[in-house]
């Protein structure tokens, strides 16, 4: 009896990651089919700009290239999908990251510490700063009941003039006469080292641990049960005890803490230092379209992310045999979109399959 | 308004002894049997009542009759004419009105703009309120209900919302009228009042169709009982050729639970204990106003009264979800100033008002629904201990009767009665010294529900106090050691299971008395 139940919950369980794998790569194919239109009405071949994509993105220099542009994107999505694990829609992960990566940059050439300490610090810097930055969004929330959608929307528009402000009157490097516009230069001792020679760097590794952390923490301990407990009936969870607002503080909190992460495989990979137009913007917004293709699962994301960053990969490439480079971006936007409608379709079905299944067991148990 | 009373004029030209027969309907959702093969014929200018559990069927019936749902196979015939409705609309314009158990009224609007609301009447396009006033008023008296039209809903009772409601529906030119559990919200004295209204409205020749499970109002008030187990029609009889006991036997297939009187004695020590409670509201009356009371060991409290006296309110503040002035004591120690988490350490559990608001996570598995409000003693150290977490679930399920597969399966695929039995399961599972039970059984079948009383009454006889909030009389005075009846957010009456009647309740509960 117990095999039985056992052999079942595998069978569960692994029935409804094919039927979350199964929609989210219908979905793809979907987007594909819908973008292959757009090519087509606006002139272009879509079998051309596709064997384009593929072609150039399947050399292993893209592979690596791939993995580098991944790695913001999970960071940003684990940020994102921390929120969405208990409802709340952190749109703020953008300002949450620049501002980290800024006050990390800083705060990095400011000790000196011998190598792994050095780099451990400016992390635990940046994810302080995240969490600090994503924290008035919590605390506007708890005390004054302001929706985190709105306030971490505004608060990203903040933070950019903020940051602006701090680095012009604080923290540029003035050093040679204004011609650079970066933070001091972080010491060799706090640079993140390559894995792939100016190819890759280790933040990609702690990406993926941080989402084998995501897992354990938010699936299977205690706090992750209260998390997913808030976010599945918030009024249920509040009355078994679970307190709402330490909940919100802490869900927030940790996904600023998880975004303070996004810049920083370039802040002591790349550039070692902050710079306006040395760190790129916009992993923020793209992490929310990775964590929603990824369905908020660390291997989904993880999968979601080495998607888009295989499609900005191409980009370049793109662009030089003709195909305007904006079509990736149309992909991507598409394929979140049907991502979206396709879920849902799915998981309606997919619920209305397991009560069936489930009215069947009883039938045959006969209790 | 005009195209309604045509439409209502041809259906009744069409005219036939019965004005409603269903035949053979039968209608399965994924995995049940909602109907099964019901025949039902009912005559014009009767009221046929449709009785049965929760869960025979009979909502699943109406919901055919009104368009909700397409039958599977099977007829019906609206004044002798074959009919297959895709839509209320269309139920509607045949002259087939329904009020639902859960009012539609917008509490803003007056009861004239709600009567009117959705087919309004125009004149060159500029809404006429005269005619409607008149028309409605016409309606009004022709039933015997008394009502100022221009009030706004919130101002008004449950019962005078229930004849908005009503109104509603024949302002619309129903001619055949569905009541889904019309007395579930009533006290006993407007019961009488809606049987009265409803007399009047079958002498002016519309035909009702009233379901219920209270038998003792079925018997009172209808000229037919068709009665539905398990989806399909037991027997039709006339209430005069059978009695209650009867009636029931047909409705459950087997005797009704005994509410066997206890062994045990009530103990000394007070274990839960509210003292000067009140919660204060900004802008309205305060909720509840000045409670006091005490549970004793191994005793049931009834709190006894209609919706929405405060009853709500006073579980929130005794579990901590709401701020309140007063004291609270749980086993003999103030817990005024602690958190709902705390108070729940100290030994209270709660089993809440409406399971899917806030007692279940539906989505989630039944272990992990389950676990809610059990984490820190399932866990080891800071991850959740799965194995003990289902071991614990599969002992609830067994213990408690819950019919599923297993304890992996989301709780949305469950029945109601079998989320009820999840639910006060993991209340009782952990021994509570406190127990809240706020409408235990409510929607669930008289098998669950038997089932959950013998389970709080074991719990009770093995020391657990108990406070039990329920609208529903049998299960207050079938369960209590003590009735408190609330009214208006005060404890108006005090009173003794052993001597107490439903007209006694009654009284106090509308604050007649």
């Amino acid at each position: 009896m117990s095999q039985n139940i056992n052999s079942q919950r595998n069978f569960n369980s692994m029935r409804k990651s094919l039927n979350t794998l199964g929609s989210s790569v219908s979905a793809i194919i979907l987007a594909l089919i819908i973008c292959g239109v757009l090519l087509l009405v606006t002139g272009k071949d879509p079998f051309a700009a596709y064997g384009k994509i593929l072609e150039t993105g399947l050399t292993s220099d893209k592979f690596l290239e791939m993995l580098k542009r991944a790695t913001p994107l999970i960071f940003s999505a684990i940020a994102v999908a921390i929120g969405f694990k208990m409802n709340l829609f952190n749109i703020g992960v953008e300002g949450q990251y620049l501002f980290a990566a800024l006050i990390a940059a800083e705060m990095g050439t400011h000790v000196s510490l011998p190598r792994p300490l050095h780099i451990l610090f400016i992390l635990v810097v940046a994810m302080i700063s995240g969490a600090a930055w994503a924290s008035v969004a919590a605390f506007l929330k708890i005390v004054r009941g302001i929706n985190e959608v709105i306030s971490t929307i505004m608060l990203n528009y903040i933070a950019l003039s903020f940051i602006q402000w701090l680095f012009e009157t604080f923290f540029r490097d003035n050093s040679d006469g204004g011609l650079n516009v970066k933070t001091t230069k972080i010491a060799p001792s706090g640079r993140m080292p390559d894995l792939v020679h100016d190819r890759l760097n280790g933040m990609f590794i702690i990406a993926l641990l941080v989402a084998f952390l995501y897992w354990i923490v938010v699936f299977r301990s205690r706090f992750g049960f209260q998390l997913r407990a808030s976010g599945l009936n918030p009024i249920a969870a509040r009355t078994a005890g679970i307190p709402a607002n330490r909940m919100i503080l802490i869900a927030l909190m940790l996904s600023g803490a998880v975004a303070g992460l996004v810049a920083m495989s370039a802040v002591i990979g790349d550039v070692y230092g902050y710079g306006p137009s040395a760190i790129a913007t916009q992993f923020g917004f793209a992490g929310i379209s990775v964590a929603l293709l990824g369905r908020n699962h660390p291997l989904g994301i993880i999968g979601a992310a080495m998607l888009f960053g295989f499609l900005d990969s191409t980009s370049a490439e793109l662009q030089l045999s003709g195909i305007p480079s904006s079509i990736v971006k149309v992909i991507q936007a598409i394929i979140v979109l049907v991502v979206v409608i396709v879920n849902e379709a799915s998981s309606r079905r997919y619920n209305r399959r397991t009560a069936e299944r489930a009215a069947l067991a009883l039938k045959s148990l006969d209790i | 308004m005009q195209a309604g009373s045509k439409k209502s004029s041809q259906t009744l030209s069409a005219g036939s002894a019965n004005v409603v027969e269903l035949a053979n309907i039968s209608k399965s959702f994924p995995g049940v049997i909602a109907n099964r093969d019901i025949s039902l014929q009912v005559a014009r200018a009767t009221i046929h009542a449709i009785v049965g559990e929760n869960g025979a069927g009979k909502s699943t019936l109406m919901k055919i009759l009104y368009g909700l749902h397409q039958p599977d196979s099977g007829t019906i015939l609206v004044n002798g004419v074959l009919t297959q409705f895709k839509s209320p609309s269309e139920a509607m314009d045949a002259g087939i009105g329904m009020v639902h158990q859960h009012f539609m009224l917008a509490d803003n609007l007056t009861v004239l703009e709600n009567i009117i609301l959705g087919s309004e009447p125009t004149k060159f396009g500029v809404l006429s309120l005269g005619d409607a006033r008149k028309h409605v008023k016409d309606l009004a008296t022709s039933i015997g209900v008394e009502i100022d039209l221009d009030l706004p809903i919130s101002e008004l009772g449950v019962g005078q919302r229930q004849r908005v409601e009503i109104l509603k529906v024949l302002f619309r030119g129903a001619e055949i009228l569905v009541l889904d559990e019309p007395t579930a919200v009533l006290v006993p004295q407007e019961v009488d009042e809606l049987f009265a209204n409803l007399r009047k409205l079958v002498a002016n020749g519309t035909t009702i169709l009233f379901i219920s499970h209270k038998l003792d109002e079925v018997l009172a008030i209808s000229d037919a009982i068709t009665v539905i187990r398990q989806g399909s029609t037991v027997a039709t009889v006339s209430p005069k050729s059978v009695d209650r006991l009867k009636l029931a036997e047909l409705m459950v297939g087997s005797d009704l639970p005994s509410h066997g009187k206890r062994a045990t004695k009530v103990g000394e020590k007070v274990q839960l204990a509210a003292r000067n409670l009140t919660v204060i509201a900004k802008d309205r009356k305060n909720p509840i106003q000045d409670i006091s009371f005490e549970v004793f060991e191994s005793e049931i409290v009834g709190i006894a009264g209609v919706d929405g006296n405060g009853q709500f309110e006073l579980c929130e503040a005794l579990l901590g979800l709401v701020a309140s002035q007063g004291t609270i004591e749980i086993g003999g120690s103030d817990v005024s100033d602690l958190s709902i988490r705390e108070r729940l350490d100290q030994g209270l559990a709660y089993i809440p008002f409406d399971r899917h608001r806030e007692g279940l996570m539906l989505a989630a598995s039944l272990w992990e629904n389950a676990l809610l409000g059990h984490e820190a003693s399932l866990s080891r150290g800071p991850m959740i201990d799965l194995i003990s977490a289902k071991n614990s679930c599969r002992e609830i399920i067994e213990r408690f009767g819950v019919m599923t597969p297993n304890e992996l399966v989301p709780a949305f695929v469950l029945s109601g009665g079998n989320q009820q039995k999840l639910v006060v399961g993991r209340n009782l599972a952990t021994a509570p010294k406190v127990l809240i039970a706020a409408h235990p059984t409510r929607g669930i079948d008289v098998g669950a529900q038997a089932a959950v009383w013998e389970e709080i009454r074991r719990s009770r006889d093995a020391g657990m106090s108990v406070l039990l909030v329920s609208a529903d009389l049998e299960e207050v005075l079938g369960l209590s050691d003590r009735i408190l009846v609330m009214f208006d957010g005060e404890i108006s009456a005090e009173i003794d299971p052993k001597s107490a009647t439903p007209q006694i309740l009654g009284k106090y509960m509308t604050g007649t008395q």
